[in-house]
């Protein structure tokens, strides 16, 4: 494969971080009350950086990525590019700088657009060819995410998931973004077909230095691809830290219980099912931690004082959100 | 027990295309006995879910059963028409991937359950919805006298997926037919659904047919596993002797793509290649093209599916060079 260089050197210029996400907060107004989906959300992403979210369904996981790509409007809290703030209304400049592939490879592609046209519209409206130099690019491009020139003339009904995700991951990287959201990228795909996307991202991260926010739900593919991990619980973190903290040594009951429940191909003997039931409402929350009523360790103080975001002790770069961030993990 | 549960030979399903009539399911056989499961691992297309629907005489109408024979106990089951829905009816059960579409969304949860004690056992209306009460407390609905009166959009994804699986055993059935039934459901609750059908299967003898595309899913509740690929089982056997020791070069690339949480941090290595079109199936072994073994052989004639001949390895594949295949990995 040969691909010229598709973003100047100078995208990781700044030492700052590329991605910052101050508290932010959104609320869905419902007809029984306020559904808090987003409560104070806050992370960082360093140029070239992956960082992995993950959580389970209505965890908002899916509206943070919303507001970053300014699909929703934040209730509270500030997105911020480059240090400068994103607003709704976004200049083709700021668009063009984040671009999201979704999970459904099936329905965000135009079924009527060849993958040339795609890739040429797309082109052509931010200016990013000539018009001598179009065809080039789109074989750059298709070439970049591993399909053979080809795939071109193909419409996506053609195409099979893992192909669609690759054709929406060449789209996405047309209009040379500096940051690239993946929600649930692999989620509809095959597990023989989702390596090879993980390691597409792996690769356009290391050849383009895009900085990559991977959303999933998938502990396997989040370990594989991400240095640093944020797992969200009912609209808020509740641990972060590198790829190392957050799996060998997790704090939070939560991610315990995540790994716990994970499929694996060599089963831990006799692992207890570590989770009954499923997450409450965003709209009924309950008081203090939002996870007391499903947590194995839960003691009076976490139904009435909700923990804070903290660093663990002598772990600065890692946080939890639990009372006994600081206890070891249980023993087995 | 003299027979098993259920026993399919030499299943073949045929799919209609433009181009002509193809083989999606080809000549497939399997056992189960009560209270086992058997897990069926594939990527799209291979003909796993269709295999399933053939099995419950719920094929799309392009696709038809060939040749073969589908055996409850004794008894040799029709594939189609209202006969073959007839002899089903009551002995098995089929959960699907998704539960918001398989359940009807103008009736309660309670009222669809209902109506298979009521329409095969001839239960009274009440009785048919204290029967139900029961049945969703089985499947582990709390509340289950309240929850009966949900509409399916009222209820999470675990609960629907929950009182699907009660619609499926509600008539005592002796198998149970999975499709994908935890894809569709966050890690935590996918435990809870597994660990359900697995405490069903036990308690209720229940001979359970699982599948699914994902190994770590099928490992956590199948002793026993077949490999499907593009319509043929390739390989077939002890589930744990499956994965740790794979007898087909197809499971071994399958096994090699899985990102799995406990292995050392590296690329996956995912098979070359793409599954292929039943219209244009590669002459011989239909894995030839991606395989690091194959030779003259495998283009020229597809291998039977056979038993493994060597000392220590139980089950079948369907691969001339097995036998070189263990001898490099192990």
């Amino acid at each position: 494969m040969t691909a010229g260089p598709l973003i100047d050197a100078g995208a990781a210029q700044a030492s700052g971080p590329l991605l910052e996400v101050d508290a932010v907060s959104v609320v869905f107004r419902v007809h029984d009350g306020a559904l808090v989906a987003l409560d104070s959300v806050s992370l960082e992403l360093r140029p070239r950086e992956t960082v992995g979210l993950v959580g389970e369904s209505g965890c908002g996981k899916t509206t943070l990525a919303r507001c970053i790509v300014g699909l929703q409007r934040p209730d509270s809290g500030a997105v911020r590019l480059d240090g400068a703030p994103l607003g709704q209304r976004r200049s083709a400049r700021e668009r063009r700088a984040v671009q999201i592939v979704f999970q459904d490879p099936y329905s965000s592609l135009n079924p009527r657009l060849s993958v040339r046209r795609t890739l040429r519209e797309l082109l052509s409206v931010h200016g990013l060819s000539s018009r001598e130099g179009l065809e080039a690019r789109c074989r750059e491009l298709i070439e970049l995410v591993g399909l053979p020139p080809e795939a071109l003339d193909g419409y996506p009904g053609g195409f099979s998931g893992g192909q669609r995700q690759r054709i929406a991951i060449a789209r996405a990287l047309a209009v040379e973004p500096r940051l690239l959201l993946a929600d649930e990228p692999t989620s509809a795909l095959d597990v023989s077909v989702q390596a090879a996307v993980l390691d597409l991202f792996a690769e356009i991260r290391s050849r383009l230095g895009v900085s990559v926010l991977f959303i999933s739900h998938n502990l396997a593919a989040v370990r594989h691809l991400c240095e640093r991990v944020l797992v969200m619980y009912l609209g808020q973190v509740v641990e972060s830290g590198t790829r190392e903290a957050i799996f060998s040594d997790p704090r939070h009951p939560y991610t315990r219980a995540l790994l716990a429940a994970a499929p694996r191909i060599h089963p831990v003997a006799s692992a207890p099912l570590p989770l009954r039931g499923e997450a409450p409402s965003a709209i009924h929350r309950p008081a203090g931690c939002s996870f007391h009523l499903r947590c194995p360790r839960a003691e009076p103080i976490c139904s009435i004082e909700e923990p804070r975001l903290e660093p663990v002790a002598g772990e600065p770069a890692r946080r939890a959100a639990c009372h006994f961030r600081d206890d070891p993990a249980p023993r087995a | 027990m003299s027979s098993p549960a259920l026993s399919v030979r030499n299943l073949i399903v045929s799919v209609e295309r433009p181009a002509g009539r193809f083989r999606a399911v080809d000549e497939i056989s399997f056992e189960v006995d009560a209270g086992s499961s058997l897990g069926i691992v594939g990527e799209s297309g291979s003909g796993k879910t269709l295999a399933l629907r053939a099995l419950m005489s719920l094929l799309p109408s392009a696709a038809r059963v060939e040749s073969g024979t589908v055996e409850l106990g004794d008894e040799s089951l029709p594939h189609a028409g209202r006969e073959a829905r007839r002899a089903r009816r009551g002995r098995m059960g089929m959960v699907f991937q998704d539960p918001l579409s398989a359940l009807d969304p103008v009736q309660t949860v309670g009222a669809q359950v209902a109506e298979v004690p009521r329409r095969i056992a001839g239960f009274s209306r009440r009785r048919a919805w204290e029967r139900a009460v029961e049945l969703l407390g089985l499947v582990g609905v709390p509340d289950p006298a309240a929850r009966a009166r949900a509409y399916p959009h009222e209820l999470s994804g675990g609960l629907r997926q929950r009182a699907a699986i009660a619609i499926a055993i509600a008539a005592e059935p002796e198998v149970l037919l999975c499709d994908e039934p935890t894809t569709a459901l966050d890690v935590t609750v996918q435990a809870q659904i597994l660990e359900l059908i697995d405490d069903l299967r036990a308690r209720l003898g229940l001979a359970v047919v699982f599948v699914s595309h994902d190994l770590a899913v099928v490992r956590q509740i199948c002793p026993e596993l077949a490999v499907m690929y593009a319509g043929r089982v390739v390989e077939s056997g002890r589930t744990e002797r499956v994965l740790e020791r794979p007898g087909h070069p197809y499971t071994l690339g399958l096994r090699g793509a899985v990102v799995d949480l406990d292995e050392p941090l590296g690329p996956p290595r995912p098979i070359p290649g793409a599954l292929p079109d039943i219209a244009a199936l590669p002459t011989g072994c239909a894995f030839h093209p991606r395989c690091f073994l194959a030779t003259a052989v495998c283009l020229a004639t597809p291998p039977a599916l056979v038993e493994i001949a060597l000392p220590g390895v139980s089950g079948q594949t369907a691969c001339f060079h097995y036998e070189q295949l263990f001898a490099q990995t192990t």
